[in-house]
């Protein structure tokens, strides 16, 4: 008999609870509120309502099977990240059919930007990234990994697992508080210390954001920014996800230099589409996009490093002059000389 | 002929998934046909007609759409047959949350979509549990934390099915599913298959017509909730 079902047979509710909090859940799928945790599941079913059980069209010896199912679904520690070296662009068409640039590819620890104007289709790659497409988009690009294509069975076993997003998507249809948010995704990804890591979400979220939120704040309530920090934190500290992608950092009110500090930590190849000169000049190459199309790729030239020190002071310039109007003082042409008011 | 069903509630996509799925399988017009079981009207016969897609609709009115679902299936394989199809698919809305019209050793598909509620996964009963793949739609309008939580949850209720994420608008992710179609099963028809669960059981008073309320109006299956008064501290 194999070992999970003898534990199961034998074994009190409760020491299986221990081990694997997330079996409360399996109970209340089926509507079973009440259940002694000191009995074996077999003798706590006998002594549960055999009409609602009937009702899912189960009898004991199925959710005995199903239990046990879902335990070795759920029973899985949070898995190490993946370890992968490349990702590759294969070219395929721009909006008018045009081609476009037939291959790149990044290597980990490199950042890579994504420019080009508006509606030129930069969200477009990053979604043709993020599905690993297959010829099976709009664009008809294929993306590698390590060189080579994943088979449907490979696609399965990283799902999740690959790719982190930050997409420029604002919307929870969820109406749950910011706790019970992170909560729910720790738990999802079957994280082993929930309550460190939602904490150490939200300290970072707030850091980022900047109007404070609470736990108990709605995340349906939350502003543009403060829910754009949200997601960065829960990116950063949930996901151990190798490739991560960031869709225009900059338009959210947030500390967006931080942001790329706290999502690019380890090794990993990350793509951000952005406007600003700060972030595409301090990725290693960027990617040109035209009319749907990849049409140029650039490495960040030396000349263009050596302007990243005026850059950022111009930055600081329009942070000051930004949060000057923000918290209602007057602008001065000391401010616009670069010194705090 | 292979047979495949699709279920799932009003308006998250069954259509246009199988529309998709039609044209990731790059199969001749003429090869597939598909049969809609509704309710009391639908629009989607104009859309597989426009995909050159023959189709027959059928709405069960006062009935048990799955009482009706079980009852006509076989007819409708049998016109599948005749009509000289490679493949044959039907849709179904769950509309109680228990319908599952799903027949054992026929390649079964839920339907649901991201923006129906992240708890919903649980809730849904049979037509998610009994599904042999969950296909998720809508999941370009949440972000991936919230897709997630959402696949998590359709994995708590069926642990067994592969969910594909499909983007029933662009068609993203249905060429893999398409694939994954080609493994269903051939079969000559359905005569003697069972059901993989019960349809929802009524035979009562209300079934027949009754309209008024009241105890002396009910007779045949009923089921009662009780009612506790609040305690007064």
């Amino acid at each position: 008999m194999d070992k999970l079902l003898a534990t199961v047979l034998s074994a009190p509710l409760s020491q299986i609870l221990q081990q694997h909090p997330i079996c409360r859940d399996f109970f209340l799928n089926l509507r079973i509120l009440d259940i002694n945790w000191d009995l074996p599941l077999m003798q706590a079913l006998d002594l549960v309502d055999g009409e609602a059980i009937s009702e899912f069209g189960l009898d004991k010896e199925m959710i005995l099977r199903d239990f046990c199912d879902f335990l070795k679904t759920f029973g899985k520690k949070a898995e190490d990240s993946l370890a992968i070296k490349s990702v590759t662009i294969l070219g395929g068409h721009g909006k008018t059919g045009a081609g476009e640039i037939q291959e790149f590819t990044v290597s980990i620890g490199e950042i890579v930007s994504i420019v080009g104007p508006t509606g030129s289709g930069k969200s477009r790659l990053l979604a043709d990234i993020e599905c690993l497409a297959d010829g099976d988009t709009p664009t008809g690009r294929t993306i590698l990994i390590d060189g080579r294509k994943l088979s449907d069975a490979e696609r399965f076993d990283v799902e999740g697992r690959l790719i982190a997003q930050l997409s420029q998507n604002m919307n929870f249809v969820m109406d749950l508080t910011v706790r019970e948010f992170l909560e729910m995704h720790a738990g999802s990804r079957l994280s082993m210390n929930v309550g460190k890591t939602i904490e150490r979400c939200f300290a970072c979220a707030n850091e980022l954001a900047g109007e404070k939120f609470t736990m108990e704040t709605r995340v349906t309530q939350l502003s543009g920014g403060q829910s754009r920090a949200l997601m960065i934190a829960d990116t950063a500290y949930m996901s151990t996800s190798p490739i991560v992608l960031i869709d225009e950092i900059e338009n959210a009110g947030i500390d967006r230099r931080q942001a790329i500090a706290i999502l690019a930590r380890k090794e990993k190849i990350v793509f951000i589409s952005t406007h600003d000169p700060l972030l595409a000049l301090s990725a290693d190459k960027r990617i040109v996009i035209s009319n749907g199309g990849i049409s140029r790729i650039l490495l960040t030239s030396d000349e263009e490093k050596s302007c990243l020190d005026s850059i950022e002071k111009l930055d600081a310039t329009i942070f000051c002059l930004r949060n000057s109007l923000r918290s209602g003082h007057e602008i001065t042409r000391e401010i616009l000389k670069g010194q705090e008011p | 002929m292979k047979l495949i069903t699709f279920a799932g509630p009003p308006s998250s996509g069954k259509t246009s998934v199988i529309l998709k799925l039609v044209e990731a399988m790059n199969i001749a017009s003429g090869e597939i046909g598909a049969v809609k079981f509704d309710c009391l009207t639908s629009f989607d016969n104009l859309r597989y007609q426009e995909a050159g897609i023959p189709v027959v609709t059928g709405f069960s009115g006062k009935l048990c759409p799955d009482h009706f679902f079980v009852s006509n299936i076989e007819s409708a394989v049998e016109w599948g047959i005749k009509s000289g199809f490679k493949i044959l698919v039907t849709e179904s809305a769950g509309l109680c949350n228990r319908c599952s019209p799903y027949i054992t050793g026929i390649l079964s598909i839920c339907v649901i979509d991201n923006l129906s509620g992240v708890n919903t996964p649980r809730k849904i009963g049979p037509m998610l549990k009994m599904a042999d793949i969950v296909v998720v739609t809508k999941g370009d309008i949440v972000r991936q934390a919230e897709r997630e939580v959402f696949a998590f949850n359709i994995r708590q209720v069926n642990t067994a099915a592969r969910i594909f994420f499909i983007n029933g608008i662009t068609g993203q992710g249905a060429p893999m599913l398409a694939r994954h179609l080609q493994g269903a099963r051939e079969i000559e028809g359905l005569r003697d298959m069972k059901l993989r669960f019960t349809t929802p059981a009524a035979v009562c008073s209300y079934c027949t017509g009754e309209i008024r309320i009241g105890e002396q109006y009910q007779m045949g299956t009923m089921k009662k909730m009780e009612f506790k008064l609040p305690s007064h501290g």
